[in-house]
């Protein structure tokens, strides 16, 4: 157990030197980190990329370069969430036989906290947040989104909530409670330093730009899809989103609130969730699944949409069941509300209750399969192209399909009794989030990939990513529903049977596999970006894979202000009829197109809530009450500003289409 | 170019120019933000329904509820929502100093039910009822104070929005503007009055 002392002083609050780490692990990390980053600091400033990053990216509104940004933060944070997992999978085959491992409990805590926060809130949710960003305005025909501002905010929130999560690996600690830090454990008695705090505002300022990103996605396409394309003409992928979208803005509001209720209990002493004086530890937990049941449905609903566009552009066929499709989908984000206890049937709600989330659990299970059979019946009878987002579309039916059968299993009380907390359900939730969420993440990359950069990925590379993802994920997962029906519960950290051994061996082994499909699929990105030029990579078309959807209908990358005339719909997959119908593209009569300015001022508001974050955690009143106060200064002068947008002149807009017109004839 | 090529051109592109009004979609995106709002002031009546009665042995509502207080209360809050409405009808009408006059109006009224809270609140914590007491005092505090914190919050957007109608006018920015706030505090006023039922009538039977 680190030493720490609560004692404040008025200029720095609770820290001080206590709030070093003293594992020699974290030390190295840090000098990795530290060289890593000066490095990258330098080169920039040698290459002078700073003014560019800040003018281009940093400070831009467009959908297309935020929704970049937030996939560019998953994968750097993704590369810290799977660090988490391989030592955890090095520490469980290693502590055996009267070996202590080589963590400490308190490190090992950290671990398995940090690994589930950061994999669900700064992987899962920016990746997701990103792709929808970037794929559903060119989807629908549109621009750029509702609230353009609001959207590079809210890509600054998540990025603040990330850095104060990182920064409690070398400031302090973070929680030991597990990814949604229950009380009492979580409360100020048993959890008295900083751990469970740094996990309370990197959560609240990331979930304030989910929130709004979701608002803004939701009226993006409510508001703003082509003229002709209805509800019922709307991309599959589009549909999920708006579904997840709604699921963001019906369930976040729910987290925050939770997190306010648990952060009053830590700081003002309420009786929210204590054992005393009234309150009710159970009532977070009822709350914090009312939210975090909706969360896995959030994160899978836009994958379902990635497996649809890709099944039924790579079959060569209209989706099989669109509108089942679409029911399917609404069906799910209506259940999702409804099954939030089945995550602890061993409150001891009675029979009742319990048989009531068990059988609406299930059900879910009924659109789920009706989705599964609509893209076996797209690849029946289609001509279907293995290229590698099928590759991973085959990938995750086959490995959902088992994630979801042993989950219709936990829905079962009796059983879940059982298997409650043990190593099965991480087996089982493992099983649909990666063979869900990330295996429909890299199809999603693959797929888009030529859209957003002009240039395909490298196939060899990513057949390799693909084998060891999949192999690895198999080898690594299969042993723990093992280990789970043997009786082995989660977040052990020594064991003391050796015949369980093996089954952690394997594990391990499993995620080293898993390690060098991540390890590959960065080589096929570098590979990729270093061979862009060459035909077989470069994408003039703009629509590389024969795509059925509008996105596939512009550039490749697209234009700042995506289309130069806005696309008519007149049925589903618009741009397959356009290209049926020989519809050429306009040459000329161009409008000047308004759009948004860029803009500081998310940066700069988001850079205060970190740091109010940050104060908050350490107890500095003076820096919290200043940096709250900035925040509210920096957004009422921003309402002064009316000038916010522009237009592209004719000209522009004439020479960047020329272009394209002189790429595709070189193209045919 | 043949004409043929010409329609279906047409056909699937926009080739004329069209109007496309600014903010269209900020009244859509202001009602579902506060529909999330919403949805946390949901949790915090739920939290109060399973801690409404956890007193730990302390004080309960007939022992610390002043309801001629809280109706007078209630008054102020409900005043100021039909002050916002004349502003509404004043800029309806292209009325600047009508529109500002009424907001001014409803500041007062808003301004006197925070007022009238922070009194109550400091009473309550004065005899030992604050939020620390019991579940119930501290679901009670943090209901009834998050409302009162979108009140403040809603007040310094009024007095933003006072200034910036003095500057610019009734310039339809600003008219956007005034309909997310009147939107906001007549969210506030329904909100209240689910507080002054379930909390403070319910709580006196």
């Amino acid at each position: 157990m680190a030493t720490f002392s609560n004692e404040t002083t008025f200029l720095l609050g609770r820290l001080n030197w206590d709030a070093i780490p003293k594992e020699p692990i974290v030390w190295a990390t840090f000098v990795v980190v530290a060289l890593g980053g000066i490095a990258g600091l330098a080169a920039l400033t040698k290459y002078r990329l700073w003014g560019w990053l800040w003018r281009e990216w940093f400070t831009s509104v467009d959908h297309k370069k935020i929704g970049i940004m937030y996939i560019v933060l998953a994968l750097i944070m993704f590369v810290r969430g799977f660090a988490d997992a391989i030592m955890m999978r090095l520490q469980q085959v290693w502590a055996f036989g009267g070996s202590e491992g080589y963590l400490n409990a308190h490190h090992y805590d950290q671990i398995f906290t940090a690994h589930g926060v950061i994999m669900i809130f700064f992987v899962a949710m920016p990746f997701i947040t990103g792709l929808m960003n970037y794929v559903v305005p060119l989807q629908i025909g549109a621009r750029d989104v509702s609230f353009p501002f609001l959207n590079n905010f809210s890509f600054w929130m998540t990025v603040g909530g990330a850095v104060i999560t990182m920064a409690s690996l070398f400031l302090g600690e973070f929680a030991q409670t597990g990814w949604l830090a229950f009380p009492p454990l979580s409360g100020i008695g048993y959890s008295p330093w900083v751990g469970v705090d740094y996990y309370i505002w990197g959560l609240q300022v990331a979930g304030v730009g989910t929130t709004l990103s979701g608002i803004n996605l939701l009226v993006t396409i409510l508001k703003m899809r082509a003229p002709g394309m209805t509800m019922m003409r709307m991309p599959v992928f589009t549909w999920t989103s708006f579904c997840a979208n709604i699921l963001i803005v019906a369930s976040f509001p729910v987290l925050t609130m939770t997190l306010i209720l648990l952060t009053l209990d830590r700081y003002v002493g309420t009786n929210f969730f204590t054992n005393d004086l009234g309150g009710n530890p159970m009532m977070y937990i009822n709350l914090i699944w009312i939210w975090g049941h909706p969360e896995v449905y959030i994160l899978i609903l836009p994958l379902f949409g990635v497996f649809s566009e890709v099944t039924s552009t790579f079959s060569g066929k209209r989706l099989f069941g669109y509108s089942s499709m679409v029911y399917a989908t609404v069906c799910i984000t209506v259940l999702s509300y409804l099954v939030w206890l089945h995550h602890f049937f061993t409150m001891g709600s009675g029979a009742s209750v319990n048989s009531f989330f068990g059988i609406t659990t299930m059900i879910i299970s009924i659109p789920t399969g009706a989705k599964l059979f609509n893209w076996l019946f797209t690849m029946y009878r289609g001509r279907i192209r293995y290229e590698l987002p099928m590759m991973w579309t085959v990938a995750f039916m086959l490995t959902f399909v088992i994630g979801g059968m042993t989950g219709v299993l936990l829905a079962v009380p009796p059983a879940d009794f059982v298997l409650h907390n043990s190593l099965f359900l991480i087996a089982h939730f493992h099983n649909v989030i990666i063979g869900g969420v990330l295996f429909g993440l890299f199809a999603a990359i693959n797929f888009w990939w030529p859209k957003a950069f002009g240039f395909k990925l490298d196939v060899f590379w990513g057949k390799v990513s693909f084998w060891f993802w999949v192999v690895g994920f198999w080898a690594a997962f299969m042993p723990l529903y093992i280990l789970g029906l043997m009786g082995v519960t989660r977040r052990l950290r020594v064991f003391d049977d050796p015949d369980l051994r093996i089954w952690f061996a394997i594990a391990a082994f499993g995620a080293v596999l898993i390690a060098c499909g991540i390890a590959a699929m960065f080589v096929q990105f570098g590979v990729s970006i270093l061979r862009r030029d060459r035909p077989e990579y470069r994408d003039v078309s703009g629509d590389p894979w024969d795509g059925r959807t509008l996105e596939w209908a512009t550039s490749s990358p697209p234009p700042a202000y995506n289309f130069a005339f806005n696309p008519i719909s007149h049925g589903l997959d618009s741009w397959w009829e356009m290209k049926q119908q020989g519809a050429t593209r306009p040459t000329g009569g161009y409008m000047p197109i308004h759009m948004p300015k860029n803009t500081g001022t998310g940066v700069i508001l988001a850079a205060l809530a970190t740091v109010c974050g940050m104060a908050l955690v350490w107890y500095v009143w003076w820096l919290a009450a200043a940096s709250f106060l900035g925040i509210v200064a920096v957004s009422i002068a921003h309402t002064f500003n009316y000038n916010r947008d522009y237009y592209i002149p004719v000209s522009e807009i004439e020479a960047t289409e020329d272009a394209r017109t002189r790429q595709l004839a070189q193209g045919v | 170019m043949s004409h043929a090529t010409t329609d279906t051109m047409a056909r699937h592109w926009e080739l004329e120019p069209h109007h496309h009004p600014d903010g269209a979609s900020t009244s859509l995106g202001f009602w579902v933000y506060l529909m999330s709002d919403c949805l946390m002031f949901a949790v915090l009546f739920a939290v109060y329904g399973v801690l409404g009665t956890s007193f730990a042995a302390g004080p309960g509502p007939k022992d610390l509820f002043d309801l001629e207080l809280v109706a007078v209360n209630t008054a102020m809050l409900l005043l100021s929502s039909i002050t916002f409405g004349f502003a509404m009808l004043a800029m309806g009408k292209g009325d600047q100093r009508g529109t500002l006059r009424w907001l001014a109006v409803t500041l007062f009224f808003g301004l006197c039910f925070l007022a009238i809270e922070l009194y109550e609140f400091h009473h309550l914590i004065h005899i030992g009822a604050g939020p620390q007491r019991s579940g119930f005092l501290s679901a009670f505090f943090t209901l009834v104070g998050t409302h009162g914190l979108h009140v403040t919050f809603g007040s310094i957007w009024l007095v933003t929005l006072m200034v910036q109608i003095t500057r610019t006018g009734l310039i339809p920015a600003n008219q956007r503007r005034m309909v997310c706030l009147s939107m906001f505090w007549h969210f506030l006023d329904v909100i209240w009055i689910g507080v002054f039922t379930f909390v403070y009538l319910l709580g006196m039977i």
